[in-house]
């Protein structure tokens, strides 16, 4: 049964992806849809029967066939369910059936063939992350692990028109090549010193080790692994595709570059808690770096002017705060807010998705405001997902974002805790100040020239655009938009839209209270055992660091309240004053010249001078030519021999029966 | 009774002469004899070995290469005649541009 989980999504993306041209939208969205709530409803059944069964043995186990059987190595294709990837499915396709019902609105004014392939690239993703997090060992997960890389290349580079688009699309899937190869020197790594890639053997196998004090073979074989995760799940210094990974339709940000493929690497480091309990220098790095990112992700976040940028920050920010928490040891702290965050995030992208698509595909925030009254819809949801992930209490983030600081600070890492802190004022800070841009204050068209011309979303562009669309119209817009100031372009979210945008609402609001009495922690407990959580059972404190951070909260909104609604004047003029710093972060920092600098231009010059011009021309152009010119010269004095005449041939003949014949008879 | 040696000097003799002309003639009528000789020097040294051996067998081989060499002459008559139609000359030099 496990198996039909992956399978019906990837039904549906064979189906789409062979008549999908021919079929009508209706239907081609029907059978996505179809596909995906036809496996939520088996993941649904799938979690319910794991629920009955003994909290110590809960798994479910499907061995499909044996993959690979060479001499020592073996590899099933094996699915296997137990508490931490029953959390994974149930995000994956709940949060997908979701935002494949907003995806029919959303992208209705696409093509029938271009609509039909958009949901199957949908569907093949959801199959691939299911097989991710269902897979029993390294393999299947890493098949799983390179669809998903692969189906985010293709939506993120879904109107490969634009060329912004498309070359995302190729900074995202090289980027993510660079972890990838750590990923798979870790798994081999692992099976030389281990002997297998199935987790669960993993686990046996490291458990009676004692942690390892100094940088041994579990230590490189998890740093490794990280270095993979690094790139899937957007951490320094591998975080750089994500930002860009926007010009992909907003549905596809919030499902994939949200919600359920950048978890990947905290599931992963999850699902191998042993092996990563073992050693604690990767798990300070783990920390350390997370921390960093999260820090990075949300000062840039700050000023960035791209309301799908100040998203695509956020979620690094946040993912940075799984990884603090896996890297302190609290995995279902981490694997919490993966999955409160993916009900907010979603939202939150969703909801810019629907404000991108009542305002023609604009997405500057300097253009936006005074949406409140004119789509009250958005507003309010987009609202609660602000408040939630800020962290005010009674929303979901708090819950998950408290606990993760909490161990944190009982770990003894006060350091950490402290820039935990500081980027937990940081994301209020600019969440607040994405929904004061966005929602309040006077629409101001100006005529600012956006950062990245042409950024606009096709689909939501035609969407709002007056003119009937032609099926024929292809060219995405380039140059600089014109400003939408007719308010008949403003229109709330459509039917489909608005449900998804509730429901996320109320799932922001609610998903956190599931932790409470520690339910959640305990229910993940098998899958991160033996590393069993210490109860810290310190309630003073953990009640003190819940209203440090609440005040926290509170205090980023209300900053955010003073410089982006009462008094943007003095959000300008601080601005001024820290102009230098201010320029840093609105280029990010530099990192993506830097790159280029350091990585990106060596590499061209290298390969064009050094590689195409002397080793491609000279040295391999060479050696086929010279072959073919040291023939061809052999021959041009040789055909001389052929004369035509028929008795030197005769000659020549004669001359060579005597040479033999004198060789054998000479005594 | 001629000693063996006498036979087969006298019928390297007759293949030298014929291998000479094949190289210096310049008429292809006057090779294609010079050949003939070369084919019945071979004769004479196998009907030589045949009685020096005491066996029928050098005979035989013979009359088969006498065959030949008759069928032969007549291809190879048959296509100085083409070759004298084409070219109006039978000085093989003037058929070499069967080449590069």
């Amino acid at each position: 049964m496990l198996l039909l989980i992956p399978a019906l999504p990837f039904l549906g993306f064979l189906v789409n992806a062979s008549f999908g041209r021919r079929v009508s939208k209706a239907a081609a969205g029907a059978v996505a849809c179809g596909a995906m709530i036809g496996s939520f409803a088996v993941a649904l059944l799938s979690v319910m029967r794991l629920l009955q069964l003994e909290p110590e043995s809960r798994a479910i186990v499907n061995q499909v066939y044996t993959w690979i059987a060479s001499g020592d190595f073996r590899a099933d294709f094996t699915l296997r369910l137990d508490p931490l990837s029953a959390v994974m499915i149930f995000v994956v396709t709940g949060i997908g059936s979701l935002i494949h019902i907003y995806s029919t609105a959303y992208m209705h004014e696409e093509t029938a063939p271009e609509y039909a392939r958009y949901f199957s690239y949908l569907n093949l993703f959801a199959a691939f992350m299911l097989v991710l997090v269902l897979g029993a060992n390294f393999l299947v997960m890493f098949v799983g692990w390179e669809g998903v890389g692969l189906c985010s290349y293709l939506l993120i580079g879904f109107w490969f028109q634009k060329k912004s688009a498309s070359d995302a699309g190729k900074k995202a899937f090289i980027v993510n090549r660079i972890g990838d190869f750590g990923f798979v020197l870790g798994v081999l790594l692992a099976f030389v010193r281990f002997g297998t890639i199935d987790f669960q053997e993993l686990a046996r196998a490291v458990a009676p080790m004692g942690p390892e004090t100094d940088f041994g073979t579990i230590s490189l074989i998890t740093l490794l692994l990280f270095v993979g995760a690094t790139g899937k799940s957007a951490q320094i210094p591998l975080y750089v595709w994500l930002p860009d990974a926007m010009e992909g339709p907003t549905p596809v940000s919030a499902l994939i570059h949200a919600a359920t493929m950048v978890t990947a690497g905290v599931y992963m480091i999850g699902r191998n808690a042993v092996l990563f309990g073992h050693a604690p220098q990767t798990l300070l790095v783990v920390a350390v770096i997370g921390t960093a990112t999260a820090l990075m992700a949300g000062t840039i976040g700050l000023v960035q002017n791209d309301i799908k940028r100040v998203l695509a920050y956020s979620t690094v920010s946040q993912l940075g705060y799984m990884f603090l928490a896996m890297g302190v040891g609290a995995y279902a702290a981490g694997i919490f807010h993966l999955y409160t965050h993916a009900f907010f995030k979603a939202l939150l992208f969703l909801g810019s998705g629907a404000v991108i698509h009542a305002l023609a595909g604009e997405q500057d925030l300097r253009r936006m405001g005074g949406l409140k009254s004119a789509l009250p819809i958005t507003y309010w949801t987009f609202l609660i997902g602000s408040i939630a992930i800020a962290g005010v209490p009674g929303f979901a983030g708090f819950f998950s974002k408290d606990e993760i600081l909490f161990r944190t600070f009982a770990g003894g890492h006060v350091i950490l805790w402290t820039v935990g802190i500081l980027t937990s004022l940081l994301t209020a800070i600019y969440m607040f100040r994405l929904v004061f841009l966005t929602f309040y204050g006077p629409r101001a068209p100006e005529p600012v020239k956006p950062a990245h011309p042409g950024d606009e979303e096709p689909a939501a562009h035609r969407a709002a655009a007056s003119r009937p669309s032609h099926p024929s119209d292809r060219t995405p817009p380039t140059g600089p938009p014109v400003t939408h100031t007719d308010a008949a372009h403003l229109h709330d979210a459509p039917p489909a839209m608005a449900l998804v945008l509730i429901v996320l609402a109320l799932g922001s609001i609610l998903a956190g209270y599931v932790s409470l009495g520690g339910r959640f922690e305990h229910f993940l407990e098998p899958s991160f055992a033996p590393q069993r959580v210490e109860a810290v059972a310190d309630h003073g404190v953990e009640l003190t660091l819940m209203v440090v951070s609440s005040i926290v909260a509170v205090a980023g909104i209300a900053i955010a309240a003073y410089f982006f609604l009462k008094n943007r004047a003095a959000a300008d003029r601080v601005a001024e004053r820290f102009a230098g710093a201010h320029r840093v972060l609105e280029h990010k920092y530099y990192v993506d010249e830097i790159y280029d600098a350091a990585v990106v231009e060596p590499i061209r010059i290298t390969s064009e001078n050094a590689l195409w011009k002397v080793v491609d021309v000279r040295v391999i152009d060479g050696a086929v030519n010279g072959v073919a010119d040291t023939v061809g010269n052999a021959s041009e004095v040789l055909r001389r021999m052929q004369t035509g005449s028929v008795r030197a041939y005769a000659a020549s003949l004669f001359l060579g029966v005597v040479l033999i014949l004198g060789y054998y008879l000479w005594p | 009774m001629v000693p063996l040696n006498h036979y087969l000097i006298l019928s390297a003799i007759l293949f030298a002469i014929g291998t000479a002309g094949v190289f210096v003639r310049r008429n292809l009528i006057t090779i294609l004899l010079s050949v003939e000789i070369m084919l019945n020097a071979v004769n004479l040294t196998f009907v030589a070995f045949g009685r020096a051996l005491g066996s029928a067998d050098g005979q035989i081989i013979v009359f088969f290469v006498m065959t030949v060499a008759a069928a032969e002459a007549a291809v190879g008559l048959a296509i100085v005649i083409a070759l004298f139609r084409h070219r109006e000359s039978l000085n093989p030099e003037s058929f070499v541009s069967l080449k590069w």
